[in-house]
């Protein structure tokens, strides 16, 4: 009697952890395609193709190629931002300066700003602002492209809106999604860096998105 | 009244930069908790909100801030002598009374140029 307490015990935390497993799993987002795969043997199966990061060359604040080598086998966060911005920028990245301090020993996770001032954010600028965030290293890259690229990825790719307006007072508009990319460049969160609440479930969902094989 | 009345102001034209707490960003943002700054340099901060500050440098709280503070022009002296009720009495400041008189009086004397 005793073996199949036990036993059914075993059985009944197994599909708890099973469960949880499955609950805690980020999404993956984006759209996706399904493609027809033909095996070997001549068996045909459908396959679902992810969203993804597509390659990207820009120069970091030290003015060097930052592709995605560089997030090689990382999880990361990105984000679109101009150093001259006074509205949602700081709020941004006082909270990802937080997550970015939380995970200073940890090499399984960087960031990664791209900057949507292609006139006055040259990458000595970038530089001199990691510095002064208390950033710079190899740890939070920031991006330097020109517009075509930098806007293309950020509206194509990282689904976040950016633009070039002059009607604002600070020349340019754009949202504050902090973007959360997995080892295969996925996207699997998109978060309001300027809200509380969606910056805490961010800093949830990290733990669990490093724990992912 | 001017307290409560500054509370929003800061909220919606400073706290983005300056933080909720007034604790600034790193050495980007200077934080507005240096007391000593504040009460040395009571009778710039109406330029400073107005104006901005840019192609300068100011020492607050031990560091050397260089960067640029977006002007204001537009704000109302009721406003800013709102604002700097608020501000030099919260973050552990306690300066009492600043009225919109003396903000048009320091006011004459900012360094508009910059």
């Amino acid at each position: 009697m005793k073996f199949l307490q036990a036993t059914f015990g075993i059985f009944i935390s197994l599909i708890f952890f099973t469960a949880c497993k499955q609950q805690t799993r980020l999404p993956i987002l984006g759209p996706r395609e399904t493609r027809q795969v033909k095996a070997p043997d001549g068996t045909v199966s459908v396959d679902t193709i992810y969203k993804t990061i597509p390659s990207f060359s820009f120069l970091n604040q030290d003015s060097l190629p930052l592709t995605n080598d560089t997030f090689k086998d990382k999880v990361y966060i990105a984000d679109f931002f101009f150093t001259s911005c006074s509205t949602i920028c700081p709020v941004m990245h006082r909270n990802m300066k937080k997550i970015f301090d939380d995970y200073k020993n940890n090499p399984d996770i960087m960031f990664l700003s791209h900057t949507i001032d292609f006139k006055y954010d040259t990458p000595s600028k970038l530089k001199t602002y990691a510095k002064k965030l208390g950033v710079d290293g190899p740890k939070w890259q920031f991006a330097y492209g020109d517009k075509a690229a930098v806007y293309t990825i950020a509206e194509k790719d990282y689904l976040v809106a950016v633009m070039e307006d002059s009607s604002s007072p600070e020349n340019y508009v754009h949202q504050g999604w902090l973007v959360l990319i997995d080892k295969h460049r996925r996207i699997r969160g998109s978060y309001d860096g300027t809200d509380d609440k969606q910056v805490a479930q961010l800093i949830q969902d990290i733990p669990v998105l490093l724990a992912e094989k | 009244m001017y307290y409560v009345n500054g509370r929003d102001l800061y909220k919606k034209h400073c706290q983005n930069c300056h933080g909720i707490s007034g604790e600034g960003l790193e050495n980007l943002v200077p934080p507005l908790t240096d007391t000593a700054f504040l009460k040395t340099n009571k009778y710039r901060l109406a330029c400073f909100i107005k104006y901005g500050i840019e192609g300068d440098t100011i020492r607050v709280a031990g560091r050397t801030y260089d960067g640029k503070m977006p002007a204001n022009e537009k704000i109302a002296n009721i406003d800013i002598a709102q604002l700097i009720v608020y501000l030099t009495n919260s973050f552990g400041n306690s300066h009492g009374m600043y009225t919109a008189e003396q903000v048009a009086v320091d006011l004459e004397g900012c360094n508009k140029g910059r």
